[in-house]
């Protein structure tokens, strides 16, 4: 796993470490499948040093470690930090894996991947977003990630297969070549909802026998029922 | 003469302006934003009675100019205002985070006011200067924006949205030209004349970057044009919306929502059909072999052809024709296919036929251009399967935007009627978006329980099936009992392709979370409640509003609890966001912000140069303000809670609006230009003024139309289009008349007596008005559309009490 990028004389550092404060103390209200009330420390220890500054457009660059999504063109966002913590700790990810990412957008998603993990791969399906995130990823030195501009259907089975897959554009089905390139026991994560909402979080988990079953998952916890006065 | 034809003109203007500044809006925004934004806009009217009441003394000498200019304004300012508002970067989506957008949506209303206020201030001239003749005046304006309301729906059908805004902008510099040739002293003037002439060439000689519609990016057809290939085929226009079919030869569509994770098949070539730039349906390339369409077994719609042999089915909300193509893949032997918007069949039977394999020229599939609950309320046939698939996005579903809308396809009188349209045995499907925690679900769940204990049908719970994928949801009501063949089915249906069953009759709570986990079967817990004896108690502690929607309560969509509001707001950081349904919020903040403006910038600067206006003495000013706060609320109130009504009859929710609405307008003209008249001879007839015999006659009429409509619309359903409108006019007229009556009258009090309070008058009714139109869905979110008409009634006999005593002496 390469090391993260020195954090010295960087003047996001304050900022970056409000952030990770933010998601831990969101995380206690919500659930993660895998680790209970608390994100698995490496996500946020990586998460605490990649330069999200660097991934979103100059004139937002104030605003770029609030816990929020902001716009980067074309009518996508780089997700809410909350969020990017939330889906990159219920894939699990670990030293060793190849992890399939379907929209670049900005490329912080790949970025997180990529210092958890071997490989990401991820495959972007507008042209502009896809060059300036893959130039972005080179110059701040994720060798290894792989971009790729075009059609996420069929993912990318020479890639493959895959230990995690993040479907990061909006999907209304899952494509079945991706569920094909998913290992016996990988997970794949689909947020659902609106450009600037997530509304759910669905996580696909495929059995070591080929069986496929989702997890449907609140970012927060939240309970429909009112509790009676008794 | 030409002075009351140029009162006409840009009356129905203003009036156009408005219907299709929600057209403009919903294109390039949403279409609950679109309503918030005309909502304060509309305050200019109130504005202008500030405006008039400081400024009366200069303007009335000056009549023809400053109705000219202002005619000429109002044309200028429809199109510049709209031109500047696409221009500023507001974007709805990002309120929740960006309190900047705050300033951008202010903008829009400083800039889309402007008409507005330009227009009513012509209006307001007119009845200043001619304050012998309020009657004619008042009728020429009425009876001019029921023109408008109706013409806008007509010039929508011809021309484009743009080229509709050129039209309607030119409206203001012929009125201004109008008043110039019929006027007095100021007809040589070469200023008016001057604005006049820029009011006429802008629309025509504007850049077509002015009115070029700029959709936000966040669209989905914006979202889809960023895919590299991806381009229009096709455009049509209606007033029912912009229809655009996009093609993506590169990178393929492949809508299919909800398909079930085991399937293996990729979509076959599609065209996306947007209709305002949003919610996506596809035309599915069919070349009449059913294997490239297997994958559209794979979805939870498919459910019933698994339950029904060759079954007649009826499909309600056809769009680009999948659900058809799945019945004929599922062996069904006739297809009815319902779709509201006449451009969507068009486009898929005659300029994409081929693409679509004929599918709406298929011997077995019929066509329908209509609503889908007013066409199976006068369908003579029965169906083995009534389909009603996803109608709306899934962003605009996950974003809770319908929460204002008036759906009558999901009332629980909707389901009695497709109930008695089911044959023995025959199912209702309804599918949903999949939303945690669960709402449309448990609330259509709830609906159907309800109707089928209204229709007196044995064993409710053993009529019932919910099934849930991933992403989407599929109820059943049956017409009969589930056999316990038919709930075997049922379960190996889902269990094949990884869905959940979470509903069937003896299911227990073990069987109901297999496949897509939740961590509490949530569904399965919410439908048996509401199949039990605790129905009640579950509705009453739930954190969304899931009780049954109704027909007076037709707000389907409408999920939001007061109570968990402070919940949500406290986890909206959290990642919560998605829990909010904005539509109410967005209502009510509506609300709030036009009860605001109002006394800020109408109420209050009135109030404040009392002294200096002559405003006083205070009891007659109260009287006065309650007088016309009444009408201008009642109005509203009468109009909006009738169009609901005439909307099931009509059959389709534009033809009632433009039919009621022109209808009141219009008879309301007819009924002012006659109040004169009335009020003379109330005096001879009898100890009644002119406005408590009008009243009297509102009351009667609305008060009897409540109890006497629903049945005789039931009657008269199954008449043809043209002769429900003329029914539907005739029914309006005397209520409509009656209501011109009251403004004009109290009016003419006021201008005998207290001519300084005219303006006064009319900007307090042009706010109540303003806030009548917000105000009117949230009472009826809470009380039904009946309770709307009731306090209409009372307002109305609450103003016609106020003004039973003399207003005073006229002022020394």
């Amino acid at each position: 796993m390469p090391g993260p990028p020195a954090a010295a004389a960087d003047p996001y550092a304050a900022e970056r470490m409000q952030m990770i404060q933010t998601i831990q103390a969101h995380a206690r209200f919500t659930r993660s499948a895998r680790a209970g009330e608390r994100l698995d420390a490496r996500v946020l220890e990586v998460m605490g040093n990649i330069r999200r500054h660097e991934f979103v457009p100059k004139r937002l660059r104030n605003r770029a470690y609030a816990d929020r999504p902001l716009p980067i063109g074309y009518g996508q966002t780089i997700s809410q930090p909350f969020i990017v913590a939330l889906m990159t700790d219920l894939l699990a990810v670990e030293p060793g894996h190849t992890v399939l990412e379907i929209g670049t957008g900005s490329g912080y998603q790949a970025a997180v991947l990529a210092r958890l993990s071997s490989r990401v791969c991820s495959i972007e399906i507008v042209p502009e977003l896809g060059r300036s995130a893959a130039k972005r990823l080179e110059r701040l030195g994720y060798g290894n990630v792989e971009t790729r501009i075009g059609d996420g259907y069929y993912g990318w089975p020479s890639c493959g297969p895959f230990d995690g897959i993040v479907v990061t554009a909006a999907a209304g089905h899952v494509p079945p070549p991706l569920i094909e390139q998913l290992k016996p026991g990988g997970r794949m994560v689909i947020p659902v909802g609106g450009p600037f909402t997530t509304q759910q979080l669905v996580l696909v988990h495929k059995q070591a026998d080929g069986r496929v079953t989702t997890r449907q998952l609140l970012p927060v916890r939240f309970v429909p029922l009112t509790r009676g006065r008794r | 003469m030409t002075s009351l034809l140029a009162i006409a003109v840009v009356s129905a203007g203003v009036l156009g302006y408005e219907v299709l500044l929600m057209r403009l809006l919903a294109i390039v925004q949403w279409h609950h934003f679109a309503y918030m934004v005309i909502s304060i806009a509309l305050l200019g009217f109130g504005a202008s009675g500030t405006f008039l009441a400081l400024a009366q003394a200069w303007l009335r000498p000056r009549f023809v100019l400053a109705f000219a200019a202002n005619a000429a304004l109002f044309g200028i300012s429809a199109l510049v205002g709209f031109a500047l508002a696409q221009r500023l970067p507001f974007n709805p989506l990002a309120l929740v985070w960006e309190p900047r957008q705050l300033l951008y949506l202010l903008g829009m209303y400083a800039l889309l006011t402007v008409p507005f206020f330009c227009g009513a201030t012509c209006v307001g001239l007119a009845l200043i200067r001619f304050g012998d003749r309020i009657g004619r005046v008042y009728g020429t304006n009425l009876v001019g924006s029921g023109a408008g309301a109706l013409g806008i729906v007509l010039i929508l059908f011809q021309l484009t949205p743009p080229d509709s805004l050129r039209l309607t902008s030119l409206l203001g510099g012929v009125a201004a030209a109008l008043m110039c040739l019929g006027g007095g002293q100021w007809r040589r003037s070469s200023v008016t004349w001057g604005l006049a002439a820029a009011a006429v060439v802008l629309p025509l000689a504007a850049p077509a970057s002015w009115t070029e519609l700029r959709p936000s990016q966040y669209k989905g057809l914006s979202l889809a044009l960023t895919v590299p290939g991806t381009e229009v085929a096709n455009q049509a226009s209606s007033p029912l919306g912009l229809v655009t079919v996009v093609a993506s030869p590169l990178i393929p569509l492949r809508h299919a929502p909800g398909l079930s994770l085991n399937n293996t098949v990729e979509p076959p070539a599609q065209l996306g059909v947007f209709t305002d730039g949003d919610g996506l349906s596809v035309i599915t390339a069919f070349d009449g072999r059913s294997e490239p369409l297997a994958y559209l077994d794979f979805t939870t719609t498919a459910l019933p052809y698994y339950l029904l042999e060759r079954p007649a089915v009826l499909v309600l909300g056809a769009g680009g024709g999948a659900d058809v193509l799945q019945a004929l893949t599922h062996g069904a032997a006739a297809v009815d296919a319902v779709e509201l918007n006449p451009e969507t069949v068009r486009l898929v039977k005659a300029a994409h036929g081929d693409f679509a394999g004929g599918l709406y020229s298929h011997p077995e599939v019929r066509v329908h251009v209509a609503e889908a609950r007013g066409f199976v309320a006068g369908a003579a046939a029965r169906w083995d399967l009534i389909q009603i698939p996803l109608l709306d996005s899934l962003a605009a579903s996950t974003a809770g935007v319908h929460g204002l809308s008036e759906t009558y396809v999901y009332t629980v009188e909707a389901f009695r009627v497709y109930l008695r349209h089911l044959r023995p045995d025959g199912l209702i499907a309804v599918t949903r978006w999949l939303k945690l925690p669960p709402r449309d679900s448990l609330k259509l769940f709830a609906t159907a329980f309800e109707a089928l204990e209204r229709e007196a049908a044995p064993e409710p719970a053993r009529r019932l099936a919910l099934i849930r994928g991933w992403s989407t949801t599929t109820l059943l009501v049956k017409n009969g009992a589930f056999t316990a063949d038919e709930t075997a089915a049922i379960r190996t249906f889902a269990a094949a392709r990884s869905f959940d069953v979470a509903y069937v009759p003896g299911l227990r709570a073990e069987e109901a979370n297999r496949w897509n986990l939740l961590d509490a079967p949530y569904f399965f817990d919410g439908a048996t409640a509401l199949a039990g004896p605790r129905r009640a108690d579950f509705i009453a502690r739930y954190k969304f509003d899931i009780a049954p929607a109704s027909d007076d309560r037709p707000y389907f969509f409408d999920f939001f609890r007061w109570r968990a509001l402070p919940e949500f707001v406290a986890l909206r950081s959290r990642g919560g966001a998605g829990l909010i349904e904005w539509g109410y919020p967005i209502l009510f903040a509506t609300l709030v912000q036009a009860v605001g403006l109002s006394v800020v910038l109408i109420l209050l600067p009135l109030w404040l140069g009392r002294r200096w206006l002559g405003l006083a003495p205070a009891p007659a000013r109260w009287r006065i303000g309650a007088y016309f706060l009444a009408l201008g609320l009642a109005f509203l109130f009468v109009e909006i809670a009738f169009i609901q009504r005439f909307i099931l009859f009509l059959s389709h929710p534009l033809y009632a609006v433009a039919v009621v609405l022109a209808g009141f307008l219009v008879f309301a003209g007819l009924g002012s230009a006659a109040a004169p008249r009335l009020a003379a001879r109330s005096q001879f007839l009898s100890r009644m003024s002119g406005i408590e015999i009008a009243v009297l006659g509102i009351a009667l009429f609305a008060l009897a139309y409540l109890a006497l409509l629903p049945p005789l619309f039931d009657r008269l359903l199954a008449l043809p289009d043209p002769s429900k409108v003329a029914i539907s006019l005739a029914l309006i007229a005397p209520l409509g008349f009656c209501m011109g009556m009251p403004f004009p009258l109290g009016l003419t009090r006021v201008s005998a007596r207290l001519p300084q309070f005219v303006p006064w008058a009319w900007g307090v009714n042009g706010c109540a008005s303003v806030t009548s139109a917000v105000l009117a869905p949230i009472l009826a979110i809470h009380f039904g559309f009946t309770a709307v008409v009731a306090i209409a009634v009372l307002l109305y006999m609450t103003a016609a009490l106020v003004f039973r005593a003399p207003l005073g002496d006229p002022r020394p």
